[in-house]
């Protein structure tokens, strides 16, 4: 009997050896990194992690229409180096072949994010290498951001520009007003003063003669009686 | 003697005019410009042609020109007027410069405001390349560019393949560009008494923002190597006369002589005022203020560069450990180097598979990568901006402080060519001061609209490289002439001395009257065989539909963007991108 057993064995090896290899049909490669994604905290590669890894991929299957029977023994790995690298195919139970790529790729995406959870991994440090990632779609709000501050800043702006028109209007009709009411000879004298040897003409003008008060008054000359 | 003297207004104060003069003359190119050419003119050596320059040729021609303004009391026409009624087209040429500057200065005000409007963000936009169409990867002109070169060619100003194809206005830039011209009518519209209160602001904040940036560039990762870079002074280049032509022209240039607008500013002095002390201080503080900036920008380039060779590293490392199935943290930065050498000799066959995508990264040569202009700004600082932490907060502040330095030039360019119109009483008694603000504001922003278009960058570059800079030369050679041999140097000084009660020093009127003129006239010359010289002008155009990176033609280089202007002394190499 167990002579028997061990030929199995070894039929059961070499066709796992056959199906998972690298550059094997239906087979994909991934790629881990760990130490860049979490430093010191990063876990040792071992089996149990590789169990995990199985699960998760017959999960992925599991939840595609057709294959709720695949079993964590269906998903094999093989050349596993210290990268942490290895490639993986998954069985299909009913018959002994690998099961098509395009079936595990689609499985893997739908799942990715639970993958990349289950070991605090994301996209660039959890790399399946012919599996492309799906970017999210990009958030835009319906008004682009910016046209709200441009609004803001350009609605200041004009009102201040109306407040500032308005009050030199308002400056500028008080002051004609204050002109009309004191004559037209000082409204000229406002815009145009002639001067000659830096005294304004128009002080000049005046008939009554000007007093230099440097020179005292007549009859401050003889003392009083 | 019998004079005119109208009801002028004036500035609050001296000081006013003081920071009127700083926030004109301290404009985008003290932070853009200056920092290139302290790089490419030999590091910390540069400064020694500098400040002779500032000596030799800024002080002199920036008190010339205050003096005059104060003197004639007059903008740029009235004033050249009075020196001589033959000159009145002195005048009339600063303002048709000032005029086609206003023309196209003002849209580098309206990219300011874009990328303000989009630093409310997160994560920023310039950040991240967008996703392409059917989400499976990034967009192909992003990546093959940066997604800042992306965010300014495509997103901001969608530049079409050659200055032949228009394309159409792009909305987006319109809109920016009509508030900015918003902005400064709302500035200028009462004259000096908004100019003097608004130039606290734009005289003032950039500071503000430079000292913030110094500190926070300072404790950037990376910034000493940088600064190092920047400081270490290359002697032998002092041996080049590029050095000493692109020392004087960026002295001249960044102090905005010939335009008209220090005329303006200093017409609405005090006959009193000090204007030797005035103008000592003004061009000071302005290259002071380019030093200042480039310490900055340099701490910055050195945490971008650092950053980047840092992250080129970490690819080739990736690389290999992932082609030779290394243990994932084996290689570092520390090893790399014997360890490529040990898989090159253990695994020749694939080694040399992969060696074609190793780049030999090298901090050197990101370092080199020196930027000016609005490359500088709108693509290199934006990288580094994005890489720092709370990036929003970073991006606002730069932004404003370029829009505060844009709008205090802008301020003095539109001065320029207001003074001389309300001066002018065939208009003033027609319009009202705001009539005519509002009317060279539409003026202008309407052309301006050009620069809006899709290959309004293109057209941008023609106006920022030939439209003012020959002229300027040639208005401030004849007005240096003009003040001393036709109105005559002593009754300028007698002027002076009643002006303002004080002697003028031997120093500026062998200044004025021999050394700066000759030094403008060999400036002239030089540019003038330059051009003849140059041939056919080329332009550089962002092409997406090629590969960008082979058919970007070379690069007429070495701009002069001081604060306004931008010229090229063709004899430099072509440098390209």
């Amino acid at each position: 009997m167990l002579v028997a057993l061990f030929p199995t064995l070894c039929l059961v090896t070499v066709i796992h050896a056959q199906l998972c290899r690298p550059d094997a049909e239906n087979a994909f490669k991934v790629r881990l990194s760990l130490k860049t994604a979490l430093g010191d905290k990063a876990y040792a590669w071992n089996r149990n992690e590789e169990y995990l890894f199985k699960a998760m991929v017959a999960f992925s299957l599991r939840t595609l229409s057709n294959r709720e029977t695949i079993e964590i023994s269906n998903v094999l790995l093989c050349n596993i180096t210290k990268r942490v690298s290895f490639w993986f195919v998954v069985t299909d139970p009913s018959k002994n072949q690998t099961l098509p790529a395009s079936e595990v790729q689609e499985a893997i995406r739908m799942n990715r994010n639970r993958i990349n959870n289950a070991f605090f991994l994301n996209d660039q440090t959890l790399e399946f290498l012919e599996i492309p990632t799906t970017f999210g779609p990009p958030t835009e709000p319906s008004t682009p951001t910016w046209i709200i501050t441009f609004g803001a800043v350009f609605f200041i702006v004009a009102v201040g520009i109306v407040l500032l028109i308005i009050s030199g209007i308002h400056k500028r009709r008080r002051k004609s007003k204050a002109s009309r009411e004191t004559g037209d000879v000082e409204d000229k004298h406002e815009t145009m003063v002639t001067i000659e040897n830096g005294i304004p003409c128009d002080t000049l003008d005046s008939k009554e003669g000007r007093i230099n008060r440097a020179f005292p008054a007549d009859d401050e000359k003889f003392t009083p009686l | 003697m019998v004079e005119m003297e109208k009801d002028r207004p004036q500035w609050g104060n001296p000081l006013q005019f003081v920071l009127a003069c700083i926030s004109y003359a301290v404009g985008l190119g003290n932070v853009w410009r200056f920092p290139y050419l302290c790089q490419k003119y030999g590091g910390g050596g540069f400064l020694v042609p500098y400040l002779i320059m500032l000596i030799v040729e800024g002080m002199p021609l920036l008190y010339l020109e205050l003096a005059v303004g104060q003197r004639m009391r007059q903008g740029s026409i009235g004033a050249w007027n009075t020196i001589s009624p033959y000159l009145r087209g002195v005048g009339i040429a600063s303002v048709i410069v000032s005029f086609f500057l206003s023309m196209y200065y003002n849209v580098i005000n309206s990219w300011s405001f874009w990328y303000l409007f989009h630093s409310f963000q997160d994560p920023l936009p310039w950040s991240s390349c967008p996703l392409n169409s059917n989400l499976t990867s990034h967009d192909e002109e992003c990546e093959r560019a940066s997604s800042t070169e992306y965010f300014w060619y495509r997103k901001t100003l969608n530049i079409s393949p050659s200055i032949q194809e228009n394309g159409v206005i792009q909305w987006e830039q319109a809109l920016c560009l009509i508030l900015a011209w918003l902005v400064v009518y709302l500035c200028i519209l009462k004259g000096t008494e908004s100019t003097g209160k608004v130039v606290y602001i734009t005289a003032l904040l950039p500071y503000c923002v430079l000292i913030i940036y110094l500190i926070r560039g300072l404790t950037l990762h990376g910034a000493a190597n940088g600064l190092a870079y920047m400081f270490t002074p290359k002697v032998e280049q002092l041996a080049n006369p590029q050095t000493w032509i692109n020392a004087a022209t960026q002295i001249f240039f960044s102090l905005g002589l010939g335009f008209g607008s220090l005329i303006a500013f200093a017409s609405y002095n005090e006959q009193s005022n000090n204007c030797q002390k005035h103008a000592i201080i003004v061009s000071l503080i302005n290259s002071f203020t380019s030093i200042f900036a480039s310490i900055v920008t340099f701490a910055i380039y050195g945490f971008k560069a650092t950053f980047n060779y840092e992250s080129c590293v970490n690819k080739v490392i990736l690389l290999l450990t992932n082609t030779f199935d290394l243990e994932d943290g084996f290689l570092t930065s520390g090893n790399l180097e014997e360890m490529k050498a040990h898989l090159a000799s253990t695994y020749p066959k694939e080694y040399s598979e992969v060696f074609l995508q190793i780049k030999n990264c090298s901090l050197e040569s990101e370092l080199d990568t020196a930027v000016q202009g609005t490359g500088l700004s709108f693509i290199v600082y934006t990288e580094a901006i994005k890489n720092m932490e709370v990036p929003q907060l970073w991006s606002v502040l730069y932004f404003v402080m370029l829009l505060m330095l844009g709008i205090g030039s802008m301020l003095g360019n539109t001065t320029a060519i207001l003074t001389p119109l309300t001066d002018s009483k065939f208009i003033s008694s027609r319009l009202p001061k705001e009539a005519i603000s509002g009317l060279i504001c539409v003026i202008n922003c309407v052309i301006g609209l050009v620069f809006t278009l899709e290959s309004g960058n293109y057209w941008f570059e023609i106006f920022n490289n030939y439209s003012a800079t020959f002229s300027l030369l040639l208005i401030v050679l004849v007005e240096t002439i003009a003040v001393c041999y036709i109105y005559g140097l002593r009754r300028f000084e007698n002027d002076l001395q009643v002006m303002t009660g004080c002697k003028l020093n031997w120093y500026w009127k062998i200044m004025w009257a021999f050394v700066s003129p000759l030094l403008i006239i060999s400036l002239f010359i030089f540019y003038l065989m330059d051009y003849i010289l140059t041939g056919n002008l080329k332009y550089q155009a962002w092409d997406a539909t090629q590969f960008y990176g082979s058919n970007i033609t070379q690069w007429q280089e070495d701009w002069i963007w001081s604060k306004g202007p931008r010229f090229k002394p063709g004899l430099c190499p072509l440098i390209p991108t």
